[in-house]
């Protein structure tokens, strides 16, 4: 356990010293930060509608929006 | 399996407290908006419908808030219900909320969910944790979750419980210019009584009570891309996604997403998104249709069984105005979704016809920015 948290530190530690040169400059990034690029433009609505897959799907989990209660039915 | 997670979990925040000594960008909190809908499902025999609304709010540069409140108003006469009950009606509420804060180039959730029905109470808390990377390029979020659910049935005395936790992992990384790529994943461990107690299994025909394990470990991972669209030095004019999740359990349900949409605005007012769906998976272990022994375990829910599904959805939104009433824009939207479902191996026992049915999910909202 400890070593495992030390291995992570040292990770950690590495990559906050790590610099890199952006291939995307912070001037370059006008369509980045457009809502049309977000996962979930619209979190309601993405959370209603996950909402009615997950209590219908035996799956559940990793997508871009969450639900709640039992859904049964 | 459960000790290892709880230690990559461990070492995973350990990991992430350690980056915030990284050098600060430009990470930003969530716009204030609000959003009013009335959403609507009928499908099945089924039929829910209701409000919503979620508004989130900044206090200065470094905190937003949210809060959240959901209706769902059921009224059910499903295949399950009509074949081994009476059609009932019920209604669901939730209430949710959260904060952020952003410090640096990290933001750090806590947020709060509690769903209210007759028979089926749950609490949700949460944590999360974002952080920017290598000059903003890539993104890494951490999240933890656990709910704590207290289960009855109706009009009787039976009283059990069910337990949740939650692990997410997800990393966004520019790619490009006009290319985002996203990798998710997340565990659920739940245990306790996870099925309902309203349903039945069929032993030789004949219905018999179900019975699940008292414990599922299920565990999901997804892929995605956004593309954008647009001329080179003006503004984005359309974008596309392609999302793909993988999901296997420890009651061997494995399942395949495939989730592709494409967004376009059309003018300065109107914008449009087709959307595809297909969703498919495979029985638990301890389902059958019909049983012709008796076992441990014995399930015939249909959301257990070995079928598929696919949707066509289609998006519109039309601004409405721009900075008046105290909102710098608002919009009002409108959802639709068609589903298929084709169950494999769950018989209409009225019919003695495998089971399929289609149901429309409709979604209208306003949406507000202030």
């Amino acid at each position: 356990m400890k070593r495992r948290t030390l291995s992570a530190l040292a990770v950690a530690a590495c990559l906050a010293g790590c610099t890199v040169t952006p291939w995307v400059q912070p001037y370059e990034r006008g369509w980045l930060a457009d809502s049309l690029m977000s996962a979930s433009r619209d979190p309601l609505s993405d959370k209603v509608l996950q909402h009615v897959h997950d209590v219908r799907e035996g799956a559940r989990g990793a997508t871009v929006a969450e639900g709640g209660g039992c859904g049964c039915n | 399996m459960r000790l290892q997670l709880k230690t990559l979990a461990h070492a995973l925040w350990v990991a992430l407290a350690g980056l915030f000594a990284a050098p600060a960008r430009g990470a930003v909190l969530p716009a204030d908006r609000a959003d009013l809908m009335y959403h609507y499902y009928n499908g099945g025999g089924t039929k829910v419908d209701g409000p919503a609304l979620l508004v989130r709010k900044g206090f200065g540069e470094s905190v937003s808030a949210y809060a959240s409140y959901f209706v769902d108003s059921v009224s059910c006469a499903s295949i399950d219900v009509v074949t081994t009950a009476s059609p009932f009606k019920e209604k669901r509420t939730e209430y949710g909320g959260g904060v952020d804060y952003l410090y640096r180039n990290t933001t750090l959730g806590v947020s709060a969910m509690r769903s209210t029905e007759p028979d089926y109470k749950t609490n949700t808390v949460g944590l999360s944790v974002t952080h920017e990377v290598f000059e903003g390029l890539t993104t890494v979020g951490l999240g933890y979750a656990e709910s704590h659910a207290d289960v009855g049935k109706s009009h009787t005395d039976f009283s059990d419980h069910a337990d949740r936790y939650q692990y997410k992992l997800g990393v966004s990384q520019v790619v490009t210019r006009s290319v985002l790529a996203t990798v998710n994943y997340e565990a659920n461990l739940e245990s306790g009584y996870l099925q309902s107690p309203y349903r039945s299994a069929r032993l030789l025909g004949l219905s018999v009570p179900e019975v699940y394990p008292r414990a599922r470990d299920g565990y999901a991972v997804a892929l995605g891309v956004v593309k954008g669209f647009g001329p080179d030095d003006g503004q984005l004019k359309g974008s596309a996604y392609l999302r793909y999740r993988y999901f296997w359990d420890t009651w061997d349900i494995r399942a395949q997403t495939v989730e592709a949409g494409y967004a376009r605005r059309l003018d300065e007012r109107w914008l449009v998104e087709p959307r595809l769906r297909h969703y498919r998976q495979s029985a638990a272990s301890f389902y059958a249709d019909n049983f012709t022994s008796q076992m441990v375990y014995m399930a015939r829910d249909r959301e257990l069984s070995d079928f598929t599904n696919n949707a066509l959805g289609l998006r519109a939104s039309y601004q409405l105005f721009d900075n008046r009433f105290g909102l710098s824009r608002a919009s009002l939207n409108l959802d639709y979704e068609l589903v298929r479902y084709h169950y494999n191996n769950f018989t209409d026992v009225r019919t003695g016809q495998l089971y399929s049915y289609q149901a429309n999910v409709i979604q209208m909202f306003l949406s507000g920015w202030f």
